[in-house]
């Protein structure tokens, strides 16, 4: 959209405020209905679905959980204290903790596993081949991520296949319980996001052109010094989009670790659920924030780390 | 069938500059176009004739002056409601839709019924020499057949102006020459204004009736008919763009009636002061490469230059032969193939004469990029 | 046999390997479904039987889940692809200052993780208009986030049209509205009927969002995740193969009909 087609069109002489100028372009351009329209969809989605219940859910999470009675009352003062409560109860500050190096783990694994996969797809790859392996990526990326978790339940149970195959190769003479502990679910997560990690990364190597690698091969480079020198560098917002986006699934998820842990293996977000469940919504609503806060922190460390800008995240 | 009449166009004193934008793109124009003519804007790129053509046709607005279309000043009434039509350079065809709803579309917007637009669509494409194509898609013509669609969908809203933005760039040669002519057929035969642009002087000269010569500062150097600015150009500019001509830097030495002698490089050369320069003036002489002769035996002429021929070019009709005067002035003079003129060899000395009627002594000016 | 055809062989056996990871437990899921035995399993293989798919299809609750994403599903259709449609025109054809921060703003949603979206969905409704959770705080909380995938998808269809269709049929006499009619809608329709059929996929799927806005109603997914919480019985693995079965089938359709319309235009 380049600013000069702007220009050219419709373009009444120079007005001296700006608003009004703008009120009159969009009459003109869509009529009154239209406008109404644009004010209705764009309006109420931002302010409606947008703004207002994160407004909402930060007050929440300022107030403390009183019985409908006494709200309004003077117990109903804004406080830090649902915040404060992640500091001081153990377990919690365990469980934060534990979501973040468990998600990172996952995001680690899952950039491991699909770097090779991007890139193939991006550089080496060619024509229908392509095409066949693109769309058999994407299926399974369609199917819901409870179903893609419960195939891997199925695998660790305890009459599961892998325990199955143990025991039929005489490894282990009774199942192992795979579903203690974190193992299961850093597994699962992996299994189930490890798609949002590839695409991110083939498009960003995409676009990279294929005469550097030529070039640099030419001149007698090695493929380490290759990929480390010219492919991450280029792909970089791709590798930053893919970190954040498989971070942030799992960090968020609340269905793996419902399917594949246990108690010992708790999740964040679970702690979430269970406030939820019993109507602490303060609480719930404060633990809420962390985790966006913890998400803002992650995307503003990957962009330090990729040394990348906001605009050229934008997909 | 209807014919539209064409109105004329009146652009009065019109300087347009854009918002956010410091120079104007055009600059104190004022042309009058005659209702009926085919009017053309001949100028290099970014010489502001696009912008005449939106100033026309509605799309903006001018800064200072008017526009008026048959009488009538056309502040504050948008495109939609100008008695105009524009063809644009992309020809801006509706893909989705069929070539008959593509011509019908005007009138589809004014509340024409669907019988009586295909029965206009029908005999607009007769009119464009196109017939039959109705039902086919936009996509599966030609370049030339998508001109033809272009300008019947023009047409069949009846405009009193048709405006033609560079139409023919994006078609090959042959198709080009071939459009010209049908152009000037078209406008001849629905008597509709044509307001044309380019920056391709034949076809500007071939196809219009009078023609407007801008710079690229954006203001309009002359305006007269084809033979008028081929023979008589007003500025340095208008002599270098149309046609081909040597020109030569020279000072006025002295001026004798209507004529003037002037100090190159190489010689002294008498030409016509059309525009009354006085001695000390910096000035371009121009001869047109066709008024060039070679000496023949010992007949005086007015203006003698001692040449090196530096190449041929034989041209069919033609050649074209390239020499060289004094230092490094390259002259082009162009020759008939009719025997009439012994063939040069390159290397030779010759003394090349042209009258001095020939030779056009105007203001130095800056002129078009070669 | 040189270095080049042992790397071929590699990166040939690493994506085949990648390939069997992604499916392999999605077959031993579907295979399950056909295991008389009553804890799913594949071995030991007790007989092949259909069973567990007539308890799927006998039980109430599995019904009413997917009754109830599918009307969730169809409002979000019509909330999110009307929203994208505006969103589009409000960023593309109006001069709005600070039109990137509305755009950040309006896609942020989609970036959101999903629990923190249907919190905040359903205490604001809760709060608001004491409206508690169900299936309209579910729609709401889906259309927040599909509303962004409806604008993207939208908007890039936009930015492929060639404005001077819409100064040609202005010149031609057309008012604003009825070039957006005649030209302009027909040319982005191919786009919203995308959007619709992505956000119709996306609602019906959706879980993160849903489980936290609607309260105590279920639509499939919530369903299927209680389900799976508790005593788990081959009947699900049925309704897994079809929920499979029918997400290969829709998504393959989905990207035939893209590539068809993207040779086409």
């Amino acid at each position: 959209m380049s600013v000069s087609a702007q220009k050219t069109r419709f373009c009444w002489p120079m007005e001296r405020w700006p608003m009004r100028k703008l009120w009159k372009d969009a009459l003109r351009n869509f009529g009154g209905i239209g406008v109404i329209f644009i004010l209705l969809t764009v309006g109420g989605w931002l302010i409606f679905m947008i703004i207002l219940p994160q407004l909402i859910m930060l007050d929440f999470s300022f107030r403390p959980l009183l019985p409908l009675r006494k709200l309004g009352g003077p117990e109903d003062v804004y406080t830090l204290k649902n915040y404060i409560l992640l500091f001081t109860t153990p377990l919690h500050r365990a469980i934060f903790f534990k979501t973040i190096w468990a998600s990172v783990i996952v995001t680690g694994v899952a950039l491991a596993i699909c770097y090779p996969i991007s890139f193939y797809l991006a550089k080496v790859a060619k024509g229908a081949r392509l095409g066949w392996i693109l769309m058999g990526l994407i299926i399974p990326y369609w199917i819901n991520e409870l179903l893609r978790l419960f195939a891997w339940q199925l695998i660790l149970a305890d009459s599961g296949i892998l325990n199955q195959f143990l025991m039929f190769l005489g490894i282990v003479s009774d199942p192992i319980n795979f579903r203690a502990g974190n193992g299961a679910v850093i597994m699962g997560m992996a299994y189930a996001y490890i798609l949002f990690m590839v695409f991110p990364l083939y498009n960003a190597m995409e676009s990279l052109d294929r005469n550097q690698i030529d070039a640099a091969r030419d001149l007698g480079s090695s493929w380490l010094r290759i990929h480390w020198r010219i492919v991450i560098p280029y792909a970089k917002p791709g590798i930053a989009v893919g970190c954040i986006m498989t971070f942030m699934l799992a960090a968020g998820s609340i269905a793996a670790p419902q399917l594949l842990g246990s108690p010992s293996s708790f999740w964040f977000t679970q702690i979430i659920y269970t406030n939820f469940e019993t109507a602490n919504w303060n609480q719930g609503a404060a633990y809420a924030m962390i985790l966006a806060a913890l998400c803002l922190v992650f995307i503003m460390i990957m962009l330090k780390v990729f040394r990348v800008s906001l605009k050229e995240l934008a997909k | 069938m209807g014919q539209a009449n064409g109105q004329d166009v009146e652009i009065a004193d019109v300087s347009m500059r854009y918002p956010g934008s410091k120079r104007y793109a055009v600059t104190d124009v004022s042309v009058h176009i005659q209702a009926g003519e085919f009017f053309s804007f001949l100028g290099p790129s970014g010489c502001g004739k696009t912008t005449l053509l939106r100033l026309v046709s509605g799309f903006i607005e001018p800064t200072k002056g008017e526009v008026l279309i048959g009488g009538q000043n056309m502040r504050g009434i948008g495109p939609n409601k100008r008695p105009t039509a524009m063809i644009f350079q992309n020809l801006a065809l509706f893909p989705l839709m069929s070539v008959a709803d593509n011509i019908g579309f005007g009138l589809e917007v004014r509340g024409v019924s669907r019988a009586e637009r295909m029965k206009k669509a029908t005999e607009l494409l007769e009119l464009v020499d196109l017939p039959g194509v109705e039902k086919k898609k936009v996509s599966d013509l030609s370049g030339g057949q998508m001109q033809r669609v272009a300008i019947a969908r023009g047409l069949a809203v009846q405009p009193a102006v048709l405006l033609l933005d560079e139409p023919l760039s994006a078609l090959d040669l042959n198709l080009r020459q071939h459009m010209r002519s049908e152009l000037r057929k078209i406008q001849k035969r629905t008597g509709v204004t044509f307001v044309y642009i380019t920056h391709d002087q034949g076809e500007a000269l071939t196809m219009s009736d009078r023609i407007a010569v801008m710079t690229d500062k954006g203001i309009i150097d002359q305006v007269a008919t084809a033979n008028t600015l081929y023979n008589n150009p007003k500025t340095a500019f208008v002599a270098d763009f149309v046609g081909e001509n040597n020109a030569f830097l020279a000072n006025v030495k002295e001026i004798i009636n209507g004529y003037a002698l002037a100090e190159t490089s190489f010689g002294l050369l008498k030409g016509r002061n059309p525009q009354n320069l006085n001695p000390g003036q910096r000035t371009l002489a121009f001869i047109r490469p066709e008024a060039l002769t070679l000496r023949e035996g010992a007949e005086t002429a007015e203006n003698v230059v001692k040449c090196i021929v530096k190449n041929l070019s034989f041209e069919g009709a033609f050649i074209t032969v390239f020499l060289k005067v004094g230092n490094d002035n390259s002259v082009i003079m162009r020759q008939s193939n009719d025997g009439s003129t012994p063939l040069l060899k390159i290397g030779a000395d010759v003394d090349v004469c042209f009258s001095a009627e020939n030779t056009l002594l105007l203001a130095y000016g800056e002129v078009a990029d070669a | 046999m040189n270095s080049k055809t042992v790397l071929q062989f590699v990166t040939g056996g690493y994506i085949v390997l990648f390939f069997i990871y992604l499916f392999l437990p999605l077959v031993f899921m579907g295979i399950v479904a056909f295991n008389t035995s009553s804890i799913p399993q594949v071995t030991p293989w007790e007989g092949f039987t259909f069973k567990w798919f007539g308890e799927l299809f006998a039980d109430k609750q599995m019904w009413e889940g997917l009754f109830n994403s599918l009307i969730v599903a169809f409002f979000v259709v019509i909330i999110s692809v009307p929203i994208g449609l505006g969103a589009t025109l409000f960023l593309t054809r109006l001069q709005i200052k600070g039109r990137d921060g509305f755009y950040a703003l309006l896609v942020s949603p989609i970036l959101t993780p999903g629990i923190i979206l249907g919190i905040s969905t359903f205490l604001f409704w809760d709060k608001a208009f004491h409206l508690s959770g169900g299936l309209w705080t579910a729609i709401m909380g889906q259309s927040t986030f599909i509303s962004g995938y409806c604008m993207l998808m939208i908007m890039a269809r936009a930015q492929r049209f060639d404005r001077t269709q819409e100064d040609a049929a202005f010149d031609l006499g057309a008012t604003h509205r009825q070039v957006f009619w005649k030209i302009t809608l027909p040319f982005l329709k191919p786009a919203l009927l995308s959007a619709a059929a992505l956000a119709f996929m996306q609602s019906f799927e959706n879980y993160n969002t849903t489980l936290f806005a609607i309260g105590f109603k279920q639509t499939l997914p919530i369903y299927i995740g209680t389900k799976l919480r508790q005593f788990i019985s081959p009947a699900m693995n049925a309704l897994a193969l079809i929920f499979i079965l029918l997400t290969i089938t829709g998504a393959a359709v989905y990207e035939i009909i893209r590539r068809r319309e993207g040779r086409r235009s």
